[in-house]
């Protein structure tokens, strides 16, 4: 399903916004409106006009594995401005199960969410949670963690329980493989996730309500990458996810995969750069071109009462705290932020649940608010200047900068100062 | 007195007991309210189970009275002490009114530790031990609006001596004692209310004595303690709250502490309670249970159409949850123990029930959510369930304060009994027979 798109952003006349309208209603659930690029970085700014509404990318995208984001209501996801997150197809193909949920009138209507969803295959929590998943080119085959029957979870199965959820954008299951993994295994899983692609795009019952993106996998070896990137960009599909990559691998090597796939990938499609979520990861993607982030990290750091600030993180459980009686981040307008104290938050952990819920609205607002502020300096021509000092922020001095981060930035044309 | 202005304003007494009014003049500036029989929101360190302010104020018409307790602050004493500006303003109330008790009313505290000059809280990090004078320097950093007096209701169990009651009685006469001078020589407690507290356990005489003596006292109310759910039958209660409140002033509010089961509510406010503690809908939410018992008394033909609570449905679902309580010895997991006033989402039947908790009711849960996502959220054991089934619990909560509050001013408190213990019915049963 081709994407269209609308380039050189500024003009918004009518007519372009009847064509775009057009477009959505005859047959592409997705658009892309590249709105501004930095003629300094890679970065760009982009309008992704999906079936729910618009999302405003650069955007970092919350995970709500099973059908929730652990503790926030959707008004609360709502009134950040979050405009698209994540269902997990593994946990809610397990529970509720995919019928129960097109019963429900799909994800969003169980959860209740207006807004865009995005689902990936299933495919990484295989390997990651399950003890023994056995994969060939079938599908991977395992053992249900419920009930000890063996599941087979292949392309079709989860494209249909995908459909079934009824996503804005779908993942193709891929073959995964970790990213510190090396030898013929890499190779043979890059060819096999082409092949279960064109399996998963033959499978979509839904092509004009559902996006179907590919994940370019080839580990951490560039002729791999650079083959899958080849291939799989011949296939019609509406955007891109860059793979197997935050894993436990070198940060060195992260980068320049990152890099060499957004080199390769078409400019008029989305970059969905998947499990990216710490703010110097995130600002450093941006300026090597990818659009789309998401990450477990913010909620799931939040629960443990770990605060994400522009200066790094604040472990609001700790003594230091107890008598701290400014908000978490002074210059923060989540709600949290501006009613409530690190000293109260602190106490709190001790008495209720609802401590983890203060941090985690204020984590996710971190992260959108992050993203726009990036967004702003791009479509303003000053995301260089963001980014200095971001990361001046961010670290106590230039010697402390992660090297990674001044030479992925170097590759871009920005000198770390 | 360095009292304030808290004045129960009664409108009606139905059949010499049941009390319907408001009780004005609370806060520091007098100008909140509080309609009788009412409850107060029930908290944890100033934060009701599970939510924000933001998923708080999703509920309409919150009662005025914010409890804390000081099982919950008292190991924040320092920190307090050095913000200065009191619980309200640390804690980022909205605008309402503080009252500060001692125990958290889900929890049965240990018991044995209780002294002639001390009593015990137990925080997160253990057991705190109060004397009069560090009880007394918890209200000055606090700085409630209304706080009840330092007791010793240790007297719950069922094999409570005489001789053990008697001592609670005089304990906490003496700390009322003790309380008042100091509250009287401190200026940071100005314009603050204190509430004495009538003990007793389950004696008549102790009780009367106990109710006889703090009324003496200048205190702007009075709480009714050591008659929680767990300790003693309806039957019991009834007869000592009746005895108690014939002692006491009939224009001085009685908050009951402890009790929180809608059966129970009617029956102590047939007997002359005004307030009661709102932590049944969290013990309910705790369970993964939701209230959907039925308080509706209006004559409107068109909504006594509604659907009834569903009585079978909710009968099947006790006898699946098995015996509430051994004959004689209460054992005190009673209070968390599922009651037939609500439902148990995590049953399968609730797995492809696509209706809200309860039909009808207007609170942000049942206007978003189903029945089957809640048992989801349950089943797969997710932070939201609790927050949803709260602010679900606590409306349904209210509203039938509420529809008790309208069933005295029309006279149809009979009703309203009819209603919601048409629920409980056969619970009634038992404890009668036991009893």
């Amino acid at each position: 399903m081709a994407a269209t798109i609308e380039c050189g952003g500024a003009t918004n006349t009518s007519e372009n916004n009847m064509s775009v309208k057009k477009a959505l209603s005859v047959a592409s659930p997705l658009t892309l409106r590249i709105v501004a690029e930095c003629p300094v970085t890679k970065a760009r700014v982009c309008d992704l006009i999906l079936p729910h509404c618009t999302v405003n990318t650069p955007v970092f995208m919350p995970v709500g594995t099973q059908g929730t984001l652990k503790g926030i209501t959707v008004d609360q996801l709502e009134d950040l401005g979050c405009q698209i997150c994540l269902g997990n197809t593994y946990h809610l193909g397990m529970r509720p199960g995919p019928d129960l949920i097109e019963k429900a009138n799909d994800l969003h209507g169980f959860m209740n969410w207006k807004r865009n969803l995005l689902t990936d295959s299933g495919g990484f929590q295989m390997v990651s949670l399950v003890e023994l998943s056995e994969v060939t080119e079938e599908g991977v085959k395992f053992k249900s963690p419920y009930d000890g029957k063996e599941i087979l979870l292949s392309p079709e199965k989860s494209i249909s329980i995908q459909n079934s959820l009824g996503s804005d954008i779908m993942m193709q299951l891929d073959d995964v493989v970790s990213s510190t993994v090396t030898g013929p295994r890499v190779e043979e899983a890059m060819h096999r996730s082409v092949r279960w692609l064109d399996r998963c795009i033959a499978a979509n019952k839904n092509p004009h309500k559902q996006n179907l993106f590919a994940i370019i996998q080839g580990g951490l070896n560039s002729k791999l990458r650079k083959a899958c990137l080849d291939e799989m960009t011949k296939r019609d599909v509406p955007g891109f996810a860059i793979g197997g990559l935050s894993g436990g691998e070198e940060k060195d090597d992260f980068w320049r995969m990152v890099t060499l796939s957004t080199d390769h990938l078409p400019r008029e499609k989305p970059r969905y750069l998947m499990g990216v979520g710490y703010a110097v990861d995130l600002v450093v993607c941006v300026a090597l071109g990818c659009d789309m982030f998401d990450c477990v990290f913010p909620t799931r750091t939040a629960r443990f009462g770990s605060a994400l600030v522009p200066w790094g993180s604040l472990q609001v459980k700790q003594k230091q705290y107890a008598k701290d009686f400014q908000p978490i981040d002074p210059d923060c307008q989540c709600p949290t932020c501006k009613r409530h104290s690190r000293a109260y938050l602190h106490a709190l952990f001790k008495s209720d649940t609802a401590a983890m819920h203060h941090v985690t609205i204020h984590n996710i607002s971190y992260q959108l608010t992050l993203m726009r502020s990036v967004r702003q300096s791009i479509m303003e021509g000053r995301f260089p200047e963001f980014i200095q000092s971001f990361m001046k922020r961010m670290f106590p001095s230039r010697d402390q900068y992660p090297s990674w981060t001044v030479d992925a930035l170097a590759s871009v044309n920005i000198t770390l100062q | 007195m360095a009292g304030g202005r808290m004045q129960l304003e009664l409108s009606r007494v139905v059949q010499g007991r049941s009390r319907l009014g408001v009780l004005k003049g609370l806060g520091r500036t007098g100008q909140h309210s509080l309609e009788v029989p009412g409850c107060l929101l029930y908290t944890h360190f100033g934060t009701v189970p599970h939510l924000t302010q933001d998923t708080l104020h999703t509920l309409r018409n919150l009662p005025s009275v914010t409890q804390v307790t000081l099982s919950n602050i008292a190991e924040h004493q320092e920190v307090l002490e050095e913000f200065k500006d009191g619980f309200r303003k640390f804690a980022g109330l909205h605008d309402t009114v503080v009252y500060c008790s001692l125990h958290d009313p889900a929890t049965l505290c240990p018991t044995g530790y209780t002294t002639n000059k001390t009593v015990s809280v137990w925080g997160s990090g253990g057991r705190i031990e109060l004397t009069v004078a560090k009880f007394m320097a918890l209200q000055k950093t606090v700085q409630p609006d209304w706080y009840q007096s330092m007791a010793d209701g240790e007297t719950w169990q069922n094999s409570t001596s005489r001789k053990r009651v008697r001592k609670s009685v005089d304990r906490t006469l003496a700390h009322l004692d003790e309380c008042l001078l100091v509250h009287q020589k401190s200026q940071e407690l100005d314009g603050v209310e204190v509430f004495g507290v009538v003990e007793g356990g389950d004696i008549l005489e102790e009780r009367v004595r106990s109710a006889r003596e703090t009324a003496k006292r200048p205190v702007a109310g009075f709480c009714l303690d050591g008659l929680q759910t767990a300790s003693m039958d309806q039957r019991l209660r009834t007869q000592l709250i009746t005895a108690v409140n014939k002692e006491l002033p009939e224009d001085k509010p009685r908050l009951l502490q402890g009790v929180g089961r809608p059966d129970e509510v009617l029956a102590c406010v047939e007997a002359g309670v005004d307030l009661f503690e709102s932590f049944f809908p969290f013990q309910v939410t705790e369970r993964g249970c939701a209230l959907c018992f039925s308080f509706d008394i209006s004559p409107d033909p068109e909504r006594a159409g509604r659907a009834p609570p569903e009585v079978l449905e909710l009968s099947e679902e006790k006898d699946a949850a098995g015996d509430t309580k051994q004959n004689g010895d209460l054992n005190h997991d009673d209070q968390t123990q599922m009651t037939s006033f609500e439902i148990n989402l995590k049953d399968k039947r609730y797995q492809d029930d696509f209706r809200p908790l309860v039909e009808g009711c207007g609170c942000y849960c049942c206007k978003n959510h189903q029945r089957a996502y809640l048992h989801h959220l349950l089943v797969t054991n997710e932070l939201l369930a609790g927050v949803l089934l709260m602010i679900h619990n606590t409306s349904h909560y209210h509203g039938f304060f509420s529809a008790l509050r309208e069933a005295l001013a029309k006279d149809k408190l009979d009703l309203l009994k009819t209603r919601v213990l048409r629920a409980g019915a056969q619970q009634m049963e038992r404890e009668e027979q036991d009893g």
